[in-house]
């Protein structure tokens, strides 16, 4: 950061780049990635009770190979025990 | 002799991978290695007038590949290195003069013949390209930092490993080290992380490789030459031995001199 808190530009350059190469390398775009993340919230709210406000679905670097990271946190329930 | 094919690609122009070829051949040939250049841009071609060669030719590859002359009659030697020769591309024609297959076929007929084949492959991801890599041993990808130099660097590293063709090594050509340093140019290290392959050389941005194109002469034959002492070492990489990075941080200049006689930095 510099003056007036704006980004040097090869920091800029840097997180561009890191986005659209995620999304040039898996053929996927924003919106797709989107749409997945919906679908796939549909599919596990089918089995247990999560907090969709609170999941973050992404794309990951790690060298040249691509993941899809998911952390979805679950709706604190009270376990009801039987007896 | 059994030479080792190399292509030179990049996927966006202008990057350098002719002035690549042109000075890694030169600097192959400097050190008594026997080396054939392929020009592989059918249609634009270049490698001749970066080499100076431009005023000797007389066939070029389409006619070795429609029958028209020998393979050794399209070899056209270096004025000073007499173990560097240049194929020329067609001038005429397009890249579909030319087929995958074609370029196997002449690299194996070239193989015995000399120590390294340099082919400089075309920009894009199209005909010519697949044409560049169809016979390569190991690819050099050619990027600039900026961001769609990168962006295309990636892409062709993407087809290249889909195609199975080894892990690819990148020259960083064109580095201004005074801009990095001011954080206004991705370092090599940004870009290394961004493409996730393996580093062959940098190439600081130097006046003199325009110079030695406008005379036909490569800058790697400029002893004094930045870039020049950047294309030797990867010269000698491609030899296999093992040659430390430059420091790119040193710079001349008076204000510099200054600035080290008074311990500022």
């Amino acid at each position: 950061m510099s003056f007036f808190g704006r980004k040097k530009s090869a920091e800029s350059a840097k997180e561009r780049l890191q986005l659209v190469l995620v999304h040039d390398r898996t053929d996927l775009t924003p919106e797709q990635l989107t749409a997945l993340k919906d679908d796939l919230l549909k599919a596990i709210s089918h089995y247990i009770d999560i907090d969709p406000d609170a999941v973050q679905i992404g794309l990951e670097r790690d060298g040249r190979s691509q993941r899809l990271v998911a952390d979805i946190p679950l709706r604190s329930v009270t376990r009801q025990r039987a007896g | 002799m059994t030479a080792q094919v190399i292509t030179v690609t990049s996927g966006k122009g202008g990057v350098g991978k002719t002035t690549a070829v042109a000075n890694l051949a030169t600097a192959l040939a400097a050190d008594g290695k026997k080396v054939i250049c392929i020009d592989g841009d059918i249609g634009l071609r270049n490698l001749d007038v970066v080499m100076g060669l431009e005023n000797r030719i007389v066939y070029d590859i389409v006619d070795v590949i429609e029958g028209r002359c020998k393979l050794k009659q399209a070899m056209i030697r270096d004025k000073h290195n007499p173990e560097l020769y240049l194929i020329p591309a067609a001038q005429t024609r397009d890249k579909n003069a030319v087929s995958p297959s074609d370029m196997l076929r002449i690299c194996k007929e070239l193989r015995p013949e000399a120590d390294f084949i340099l082919i400089d492959s075309p920009a894009g991801i199209e005909r010519g390209f697949r044409n560049a890599i169809a016979a390569a041993d190991k690819v050099l990808v050619v990027t600039n930092p900026e961001v769609s130099a990168v962006r295309d660097a990636d892409r062709v590293v993407g087809i290249l490993e889909a195609e199975e063709k080894g892990n690819p090594l990148l020259i960083l050509n064109r580095l201004n080290p005074i801009l990095v340093k001011n954080n206004d140019m991705l370092s090599a290290e940004d870009v290394l992380d961004l493409l996730g392959i393996q580093l062959i050389g940098i190439v600081p941005e130097d006046e003199s490789v325009i110079i030695g194109s406008n005379r036909g002469a490569p800058v790697v034959t400029e002893v004094k030459s930045r870039a020049g002492q950047a294309f030797r070492n990867i010269a000698k990489r491609l030899q296999g031995q093992d040659v430390p990075f430059m420091d790119l941080d040193q710079q001349s200049g008076l204000w510099n001199t200054i600035q080290k006689l008074t311990g500022r930095k």
